[in-house]
């Protein structure tokens, strides 16, 4: 007879089956040999991740996406570091308000975020371009990266900054000498969110890329329409590597970087 | 007489948080090389004034000179002030080498230099072989030994100190206070140093500065605002104060007599009756440390003795805290052992000697005496 805590050991053996078996086939089929990306596998082979690599539009795509993201980590992360300093370190009217504006972009639905966005630039009747699409990753991605490092600074007691102050540092020399320093794993965890959020999104890249321009995202998408291409399997696997594997090695650095500078 | 050089003056400073006011009309000089005390309980207004000083808060009114500079626009960064925190606030991703020359650099010191003084400064706070470590590394004794030699090796105008010991435990405590009044002496700093600790402030002061309430209720030497408290305030806050009502009954040039309300009559020194008539109110303070009690007083002309009830003992090792009822007066007395203490229920005899009666000042009293408690 099952007793109660083999129950629940069944039930979370099978939650986790659910959510990582289908991540877990994709892997497994983007090494398979076959024409088709379905069981059983005929033998293993690199084949589809050869053909990747030569097919120009995912490449274009794969371009794109990097440079989307690394510019949206980066322009996020100095906004959101400023924002957080703003809202941490000073005080001013409506800050309330103002902080609980920069974190709204969380709760909006991306779909209407994305319209609007998209209705304001027809507004102000300027062409979709690839400014508009960083614009919009910026947006949704700022606020993950002001909570990470909101957190953090709230921990750096303002004395090391009143230290710094009176030894004779100036304002921007503190910041870029103490508190940026003791910041450094949180802009990181910032940066890598920011960068896997990018890397990631479709909704809105739908809405905001420029004709001719795709992301992975979207590419896939496009490419899931016509066929389902063993192809894909292969993506997903790189996809995986990318939006799993670095996000997490990130925190591992980040988590060893925050013991170091911890007192 | 050559007048001392201050570092530093306020003028009528005061500082405001809204409609609170943190810190009303104070005014100080600081002299060259002396040891001044802030204290008071939390709330006076000590920390605000040291951050006044130091430019972390601006004064909402009223100057504050460094080195007869008016400051008040001045950031902190160009103020030239070594600061101390109660937390240390060394940071904590620089070695102790770059904690220490953290300041130096920002003054366009050459490098042997910046390396002589960070080794000279933490010979001067007896820590001369950390230089390597991370502050994480060090005790908290240790760390605020790092904390002062940053603040010294830039040859600071003032040294501010805000509760620098009150993170350390009792015993170091004690031994950072020697340690930190030799190297103040040595460098001969004018220096500001924030306590709640009232045995700290005495024992470490030039000039203690008794806060309450956003206002200084008595300045001045350690004796004087120990031995001549100025309000209730000060009686209570540093050490135990018997304090009673009484009126003047004679204030002539060579005695003053008082008829206490509900008790004896008490003798008090002549300065303490200068101004003061017959009939007049007045407040009167006994140190607890000055009643002495004993089974059997020899009488004299400038004492008062009482008889009185041990109603309970605080034994404290090397001496005792008594708490004495005698007619309708509760009193406490604060007196070294010799053998045994006084027992519970036992009769004594209280002497009460002039020159321990201090008059206070009934236009002070009550400021801020109510949250003495």
């Amino acid at each position: 007879m099952l007793s109660g805590w083999s129950l629940i050991r069944l039930g979370t053996v099978l939650v986790y089956l659910f959510m990582f078996a289908p991540v877990a086939v994709v892997i497994l089929l983007s090494f398979n040999s076959s024409q088709f990306g379905a069981f059983p596998m005929e033998g293993l082979s690199f084949r589809w991740f050869v053909e990747l690599a030569n097919n120009d539009a995912i490449v274009r795509a794969f371009k794109t996406s990097i440079l989307l993201g690394i510019l949206t980590s980066v322009i996020s992360t100095t906004l959101g570091v400023m924002a957080s300093l703003a809202m941490v370190r000073y005080e001013f009217p409506g800050k309330n308000l103002l902080n609980t504006a920069l974190i709204a972009p969380i709760l909006i639905p991306e779909v209407v975020l994305a319209v609007s966005l998209l209705l304001f630039l027809q507004f102000l009747s300027m062409p979709k371009n690839f400014l508009l699409l960083l614009l919009g990753h910026v947006i949704f991605t700022l606020p993950f990266v002001v909570l990470v490092v909101q957190a953090r600074l709230v921990g750096i007691k303002k004395e090391y900054e009143e230290a710094a102050l009176s030894l004779g540092a100036g304002p921007i020399q503190t910041f870029f000498a103490v508190t940026l320093p003791l910041l450094m794993p949180a802009v990181l965890a910032g940066m890598l969110f920011a960068f896997t959020i990018s890397f990631d999104d479709i909704t809105g890249t739908l809405f905001w890329k420029p004709p001719g321009v795709e992301t992975v995202p979207t590419q896939i998408f496009a490419m899931l329409r016509i066929s389902i291409s063993p192809e894909i399997n292969a993506l997903g696997a790189v996809m995986i590597i990318i939006t799993v594997v670095l996000p997490l090695s990130g925190a591992a650095l980040a988590r060893r970087l925050a013991r170091r500078s911890a007192e | 007489m050559a007048q001392q050089a201050n570092a530093v003056e306020l003028h009528n400073t005061v500082k405001r948080f809204g409609e609170f006011t943190a810190v009303h009309s104070m005014s100080l000089n600081v002299t060259d090389g002396s040891f001044v005390t802030f204290v008071g309980p939390s709330g006076c207004g000590k920390t605000t004034t040291l951050r006044m000083i130091a430019g972390l808060e601006n004064a909402t009114a009223g100057d504050i000179l460094i080195r007869g500079q008016r400051v008040n626009d001045i950031p902190i960064h160009k103020r030239n002030l070594g600061l101390v925190f109660q937390n240390y606030a060394l940071f904590p991703h620089k070695t102790i080498f770059e904690n220490v020359a953290f300041g130096l650099k920002y003054r366009n010191v050459d490098k042997q230099t910046i390396a002589r003084r960070v080794r000279e400064a933490l010979q001067l706070v007896q820590l001369p072989h950390v230089e390597d470590r991370l502050p994480r590394q060090l005790s908290g004794g240790q760390q605020q030994r790092i904390a002062l030699a940053r603040a010294i090796v830039i040859q600071p105008d003032v040294l501010l100190l805000d509760e620098p010991l009150s993170a350390l435990d009792a015993n170091l405590r004690e031994e950072m206070r020697v340690e930190l009044k030799r190297i103040q002496r040595e460098l001969g700093i004018a220096t500001i140093f924030v306590t709640h600790d009232q045995a700290e402030a005495l024992a470490m002061s030039d000039r203690v500065v008794v806060m309450s309430n956003g206002f200084i209720e008595q300045e001045g030497t350690p004796e004087e605002v120990y031995n001549e408290p100025a309000s209730e305030f000060v009686a209570n806050f540093l050490g135990i104060s018997n304090l009673m009502s009484g009126s003047v009954e004679d204030a002539s040039a060579d005695t003053v007599k008082i008829a206490v309300e509900g008790g004896p009559h008490l003798l008090a020194h002549p300065r303490e009756g200068r101004g003061k008539h017959k009939g007049d109110r007045a407040r009167l303070a006994v140190r607890a440390e000055k009643v002495f009690l004993a089974e059997q007083h020899a009488a004299d002309d400038d004492s008062v003795i009482i008889d009185g009830t041990i109603d309970a003992v605080d034994y404290q090792g090397q001496a005792a805290r008594y708490f004495v009822t005698a007619g309708n007066l509760s009193w406490q007395a604060v007196n070294p052992i010799d053998r045994h203490p006084f027992h519970e229920g036992q009769a004594v005899k209280l002497r009460i000697r002039a020159q321990d009666v201090v008059l206070l000042d009934p236009a002070r009293s009550g400021n801020g005496a109510e949250q003495a408690g």
